[in-house]
Parts: structure tokens; C-alpha cells; sequence
């Protein structure tokens, strides 16, 4: 089933700037795969199409349903966002009260919303931090407390902006492993081959707006030489 | 400058809460009305920016250096009702958090840097920015910063803190150094900021504010630097307004009602008037208390409607 | 940076702390009021309440001497309009003055020391302080410490390259510019969090989670305290 499905979309930014020029892609469900592409060549705009932060021109259908004004809201049920600066997205006093946020916007009571943020945070590793205030956890623990509430509210489909920047390589192998166990179908931003190539079966590479390639993760990062290892001349 | 608990007498700090209470209600319903959803995320980053700013520390003189306040700055940014709330937020967790100030003495402080010295550093700005954009965003500085110290000193000397009149002209002339700092501070950061966030001070820059003539907003700039200047000089002639009073012939033809629960209790007989001191504290509590709780839920229940 | 002490102090689990953020809110009232209006000749009240608050401390568990040299910092503050006051002629309101600030200091310092900082500003709304207001509050404590850490890494960048001695103009231009970037990176920042917000269904208004109820101890506590504080006034 496809859970994404984006034909032709465009965006300039107020400035005049052309981000999107024409983007054709789709996500199937349980299906990962990894953005690439310089900074400033259009990932994030893109992604922030998805549940309607950003509207451009061109068709977005999400699990089958046309993305417009009236289905935001359904679409941002639908559609998790991580961000990339997990200081923007825990913006509540405790953990537990922000990882309870989306469901009290979705209409849920207290008491269940206390309990499914539970769920949540057990599910991503987290059950220890309830009234702990965001700003005392680690780059780790923010970047999975901030995916539990993203969790909690039942997404079919997870965004990732570059998850792994500022993690340390434990807290990014236990990213990986996070991910791995989770149902959803997967969009990652990165830059970071790797870790794309741990988890993603499929890569795109953005270029001015533009989808410029298509392919396994090796294959991309082969063509466009996307690694951050310098070169080393293969051995013969 | 912010006052402490215990600087304040208190039919001064009573009074005071009791005028900065009520508008800092009305000025959150207004701000509140005034955003959309983005505005709490806005005005809380801008409190914690100008929280960071004043950590920054601007050379002045030899081994000495100064640092912004940011009332003028914020009013120019934000507008000067939503200034009022940030720096409401920025007093309030000074006082708790940093004990910077006292909980009592917070209507002061609120009423000097966040309602009078928001308001002396916009008027500036609104009357003279397109003319002569550089000497008004100056005078916000300037002048905000003068009004709350020369407000928070009238405060003290009306509390019965006692100054030589040398000492108060010293403490004049200080505040006249920091106001200039503050000025250029201000007239700085305005400028680093149009030049990075160009988006910034248009979008809530004069065209968008309330609009008002000219000739009151002259008025105002006049009578908050008489209402701070005038008083301050009264208080520093020998034993002050009370003299003043005196000489008028004022005090005898007072209606003795005036005097109580809260008038000269620090002044004359406090052996024989505790009862009536304490009962005068605790009073001027309950009504804080209600005043507030009452505003909260006329306009929690206005919201509601 | 301090603060952090003091929100590990409120942690802890001493009898004080377990009050209810409205009864020690309450209480602290009451005692400032006290304070405040007691006569500056009156010594012995001035000890009546330096009793309650060592007191308080021991009930407590925190570290009595670093809670005293924090509330210290005000001293240097007023014992300059202290020395003033002697100077002009006034001695008992000159000590009196450096008593009121540091016991109200304390008092203060007390309170924030045993209460979580959000269950403080629960009881601020509770008492009446506009919601709007303290949603600011709340969101200014929070950015607090992230943008501070940001204005403290510039600082010690600016430092670390202030080898030459520079004319005082550069430096200041400087650091204005350093205002600049500040305010720059807040604001996106701000717009950050907005998004963040609306991605998990923002609708504008903050739904909060329930809240604790008062138990018979805390009104206790706030009567005791209350009335102690009373006491000391009107006895001594």
C-alpha cells in the first residue's frame, strides 16, 4: 500500500527562492528510505509538505487521502515529524507532559493521555524520565523522548530530519536499533551513509529541488560520491 | 536596578502591586489577542534571548563594562504590549529562580521595567523612527532605562530609605551613564538585527501597532520624565514630600481615613501600632490576592464565552 | 550555572518538599508580609524569624551552608543602601534594611529549593496569575538555558580569540553583533518551535494534565507556617 504518494510538487519560498522543482516520489507501507542530498538542496522544504506545515503547489495524497486544508489535521496524525533540533520539538516543562502534547490536541482525555504517553516513552526506551525536564537529558535521550512523542500518537508514517546529528555512536547504534523495531514506514533526512545503509532499502538524491537519482543506499552513495571517508583508491 | 524585599515600605509595595497586577492582566489578554498561534513560542525565545543578552558584556570604561537591559530593545521587536508580558516573565523568574528582586517588590520592579520602561522606549521609537531612526531607537534606550532607575530610587526615598541629596545626585548621574550604555546598546543590536533578520522589526515594527497622534504620545514621553524626574526631586529635598506637605499645609486637612490602614505606619509610633500594621500587611495581601484571582477568572471566563 | 543546584535541591524528598507548591506558595506570603512590616528596632523578631527558617532548612535536608551563601547574593546590594543609611543618619533602619532583604531572600530561596519549578508556576495560576503570562513564563525558563548556553559559547569564543588588545569600539561593536546573531538564531528558533507544535496538531490553546489535590497536611503546613510567621511578628 502506498502510504505516501507526491506528484509534481512545487514550492518557492516568499523570497523567490525555487525549493521544490517538481517532485515525484512515493513510500510504501514498512518501507524505509533515506533522503540524500546537499544542505540547502530542498529534503527538509520537502518533508515538511507532508502534513501540510508547508503548501505547494502539486498533489500530495497521504494513505490514500489528498492532502489539503481540511485533512491537516488527519495528515499530522498520520504523519510523525522528528526534528532535527530536539530543543525545537520539547517545548513543555516535563517529559512526560510533552510527550502527552499531541494526544491532548487530538481530544484525548488526561488520564489516557498519561497512559498511553507511558507506552510510549517504555516503547522508545524511556520509562525513567517521566518529570524530568527536557533540558537535563542528553542528546540521545531528547532524540527518543522526542520520537515517543511522536509515538504516542499511532503514526503510520515516521520523518526523521537528520536523527543521528549530535548523537554519540552508542546512542546512534541504539537509535538504530529503536528504529529497526518499529512497524512504521520510515522517511530519514541524513547525511550519514551509514546509518542510512543500516536501515533504509532505498535512497533518493535531492539536487536544487530536485529527485536527480534513485537506487539502493550503496548505489547513491557510490554515484554521488556521498560518503564522509575520504576516497581510499580500492586495493587490487 | 531590582529592589529586594525589604526596601519597601509597605504602602509603597502594596500600592504598587496593586496598579501592576491589573495591568499586566490586561496587557496578556491584549498580547494574547494579538498573536496567533505562534506567539507564546515567540515571546517565551524572545525572553530567554534577552535572558542570554544581558550576559553579554559591552566595554565601556576602563575595567568596567555594561550590559543591556532590553525593555527599549524588545518594544521594538515584539511591540510594547507583548514587551510588557516578556518582561513580566523575565522579572518574575528573576525574583523566584535568581532572587534578583524581591516577590513582594515585584509589582515595583514590574511597574518600573516592565510597564513604565517599556513604554519610555517605545514612545521614541513610535514618534521619531522614520525621521530619525538612529536618535529614536538612542532615546528608547535611554530613556527606559532613566525612567525605571529614577522610578525604582523615588520608590526607595519614598520608603523612607535614607540618601544624602550628594548621594542621590551620584546615583542620578550613574543612572544617566547606564541610560546612555543602554541607548547605545540598543541602537547596536537594532541595527545587527535589521541587518540579519530584516523580517524581524518589520513585522512588528510602527505600521503595525495601535496607532496614536503624535501630540499624545509627546505627552506621555513629558509626563513619564516629569512623573520621574518631579517626584525624585521632591524626595530629595530634606526629608521630602512629607515636608513638602507639611508646608502646604496639606497634611492637617488629609481626611484621617487617607492615613489608614496603610499610610505612615513605618513613619511615627510602630510600638503602639502593630495590630493595625500587621492587619494593614495582611489586608493589603487578600486584596493582591483577589484582585488577581478575580481579573484571572473575569477574563478566563471571557476567553471561555 | 546555579539554577541547576536549585532544581536539583527541589528534588529531593524531604517532608517540606512533599507540600503542596499552593501551601508553601502561601506561606511564603504571609512570612514577607511579616518580615516586611516589622518595626526595624524590633531585633529580637528579626532572630524569631532566622529560627523559622534554620528550622525550615533542617526540615528541609538541604545543604545549609550553600543555601546561605546564596541567599547572600543580595547583601552586597543592600548593604550598600545600608551603609548609605547609617551614613544619613538612620543605624537601626540601616541594619534592618540588610536583615529584611537576606530573610526574604531566604525565604524565597526556601521555597523555590523544595518545589519543583513547575508545580510552582501550577500554584501561581492557581492563585490567579494570568494563563497567558505564564505559558510565557514557562516557555522562557525553558529557552532559558539553551540560549544562554549559546550567548556563553560565543563569549568564549569571542575571548578565545581576543589575543591583541583592540580598540574599545571594535569590542563593542562586537559584541552588539553578537546580540545580533543571538536574536537571529532565537528567532528561527522560535519559528522552530512553532512548527514543532503545529506538527503535532497545535490548535492554540495548551491542554494541561490533571493536577495534584490538596491533602490535610498541606493545609496544616500552611496554617503552621502562617501562624508562626504571625507570631514572631506580633510577640517579639
Amino acid at each position: 500500500m502506498r502510504v505516501i504518494d507526491v506528484r509534481g510538487l512545487r514550492y518557492r519560498y516568499p523570497d523567490g527562492t525555487q525549493a521544490l522543482d517538481g517532485i515525484d516520489f512515493h513510500l510504501d507501507a514498512g518501507e524505509c528510505v533515506a533522503l540524500f542530498g546537499a544542505n540547502g538542496s530542498g529534503k527538509t522544504t520537502f518533508v515538511l509538505h507532508l502534513n501540510g506545515l508547508l503548501q505547494g503547489e502539486g498533489a500530495i495524497e497521504i494513505c490514500g487521502r489528498p492532502l489539503t486544508r481540511e485533512t491537516h489535521a488527519d495528515a499530522r496524525a498520520k504523519v510523525g515529524l522528528v526534528f532535527q533540533d530536539s530543543d525545537e520539538q520539547l517545548f513543555l516543562p516535563t517529559v512526560l507532559e510533552d510527550v502527552a502534547f499531541g494526544l491532548l490536541n487530538q481530544g484525548v482525555a488526561p488520564e489516557q493521555a498519561v497512559a498511553q504517553a507511558r507506552t510510549a516513552l517504555q516503547q522508545a526506551g524511556m520509562s525513567g524520565l517521566l518529570g524530568k525536564a527536557p533540558y537535563h537529558l542528553s542528546s540521545g535521550e531528547k532524540r527518543r523522548v522526542a520520537i515517543a512523542g511522536v509515538l504516542v500518537m499511532q503514526p503510520e508514517i515516521l520523518i526523521l530530519d537528520e536523527p543521528t546529528t549530535s548523537l554519540d555512536p552508542p546512542a546512534q547504534r541504539g537509535l538504530v536499533d529503536l528504529l529497526r523495531s518499529l512497524p512504521q514506514a520510515k522517511l530519514l533526512v541524513t547525511h550519514d551513509a551509514a546509518f542510512a545503509s543500516a536501515l533504509a532499502t532505498r535512497a533518493v538524491f535531492f539536487e536544487r529541488g530536485k529527485i536527480v537519482g534513485e537506487g539502493s543506499v550503496d548505489e547513491i552513495v557510490r554515484r554521488f560520491n556521498w560518503s564522509a571517508q575520504a576516497r581510499i583508491p580500492e586495493l587490487r | 536596578m531590582h529592589i529586594p524585599d525589604g526596601f519597601l515600605s509597605p504602602p509603597v509595595w502594596v500600592t504598587l502591586d496593586l496598579a501592576s497586577a491589573p495591568a499586566v492582566a490586561i496587557l496578556a489578554r491584549r498580547a494574547q489577542q494579538g498573536t496567533d498561534t505562534s506567539g507564546i513560542p515567540l515571546l517565551g525565545v524572545m525572553g530567554a534571548f534577552v535572558f542570554a543578552a544581558q550576559m553579554i558584556n559591552f566595554p565601556v570604561g576602563p575595567g568596567t563594562s555594561g550590559h543591556l537591559v532590553g525593555s527599549a530593545l524588545l518594544s521594538m521587536v515584539v511591540g510594547p504590549t507583548a514587551a510588557a508580558i516578556v518582561m513580566t516573565a523575565i522579572l518574575a523568574i528573576q525574583a523566584f529562580v535568581f532572587q534578583d528582586g524581591g516577590i513582594m517588590a515585584l509589582g515595583a520592579n514590574v511597574f518600573n521595567m516592565a510597564l513604565a520602561g517599556v513604554l519610555a522606549g517605545y514612545l521614541p521609537y513610535r514618534l521619531w523612527s522614520r525621521h530619525w531612526r538612529s536618535a529614536a531607537i538612542f532615546a528608547g534606550g535611554f530613556l527606559s532605562v532613566l525612567t525605571s532607575a529614577c522610578l525604582a530610587l523615588t520608590q526607595l526615598l519614598f520608603s523612607g530609605v535614607r540618601m544624602p541629596p550628594k548621594i542621590i545626585w551620584i546615583s542620578i548621574g550613574l543612572f544617566a551613564v547606564s541610560a546612555i550604555i543602554e541607548g547605545a546598546i540598543t541602537l547596536g543590536a537594532v541595527r545587527a538585527i535589521e541587518r540579519l533578520q530584516p523580517s524581524s522589526t518589520e513585522a512588528w515594527g510602527p505600521a503595525t501597532q495601535v496607532r496614536g497622534s503624535r501630540v499624545i504620545g509627546i505627552v506621555a514621553i513629558a509626563a513619564i520624565v516629569l512623573v520621574a524626574g518631579g517626584v525624585l526631586f521632591a524626595s530629595a529635598a530634606p526629608d521630602g514630600v512629607e515636608k513638602l506637605a507639611s508646608q502646604l499645609g496639606l497634611k492637617d486637612q488629609v481626611p484621617a481615613w487617607l492615613h489608614s490602614p496603610f499610610a505612615y505606619y513605618e513613619a511615627r509610633g510602630f510600638e503602639s501600632m502593630w495590630i493595625r500594621k500587621a492587619t494593614a500587611g495582611l489586608a493589603g495581601l487578600v486584596l493582591i490576592f483577589f484582585a488577581c484571582s478575580a481579573l484571572g477568572r473575569y477574563f478566563a471566563r471571557q476567553r471561555s464565552a | 550555572m546555579h539554577h541547576v543546584v536549585v532544581e536539583r535541591w527541589s528534588r529531593g524528598s524531604s517532608p517540606l518538599h512533599m507540600r503542596d507548591a499552593r501551601s508553601k506558595l502561601g506561606a511564603l506570603l504571609v512570612f514577607l508580609i511579616a518580615v516586611s512590616t516589622t518595626s526595624p528596632r524590633a531585633q529580637l523578631a528579626f532572630a524569631g524569624y532566622a529560627t523559622l527558617l534554620l528550622a525550615a532548612l533542617f526540615a528541609a535536608r538541604l545543604p545549609l551552608l550553600s543555601v546561605l551563601t546564596r541567599a547572600a547574593l543580595v547583601l552586597p546590594f543592600s548593604a550598600t543602601f545600608a551603609l548609605i543609611t547609617w551614613w544619613a543618619g538612620d543605624p537601626a533602619r540601616a541594619v534592618s534594611l540588610a536583615e529584611k532583604s537576606f530573610l526574604s531572600g531566604l525565604a524565597v530561596l526556601l521555597t523555590i529549593a523544595t518545589t519543583p519549578w513547575n508545580d510552582l508556576v501550577h500554584a501561581l495560576g492557581w492563585m490567579g496569575v494570568p494563563r497567558f503570562l505564564l505559558l510565557v513564563i514557562q516557555f522562557v525558563y525553558r529557552y532559558l538555558f539553551v540560549i544562554s548556553e549559546q550567548a556563553q559559547h560565543m563569549r568564549l569564543a569571542a575571548i578565545s580569540r581576543e589575543g591583541a588588545r583592540r580598540a574599545r569600539s571594535v569590542r563593542f561593536r562586537a559584541a552588539t553583533g553578537a546580540v545580533g546573531v543571538l536574536f537571529a538564531r532565537s528567532w528561527e528558533r522560535a519559528e522552530g518551535i512553532h512548527r514543532a507544535m503545529l506538527a503535532r496538531g497545535f490548535t492554540g490553546h495548551f491542554l494541561s494534565l490533571e493536577r495534584p489535590h490538596f491533602h490535610a497536611a498541606d493545609i496544616l503546613f500552611f496554617f503552621a507556617a502562617a501562624s508562626a510567621a504571625v507570631t514572631v511578628r506580633l510577640a517579639l
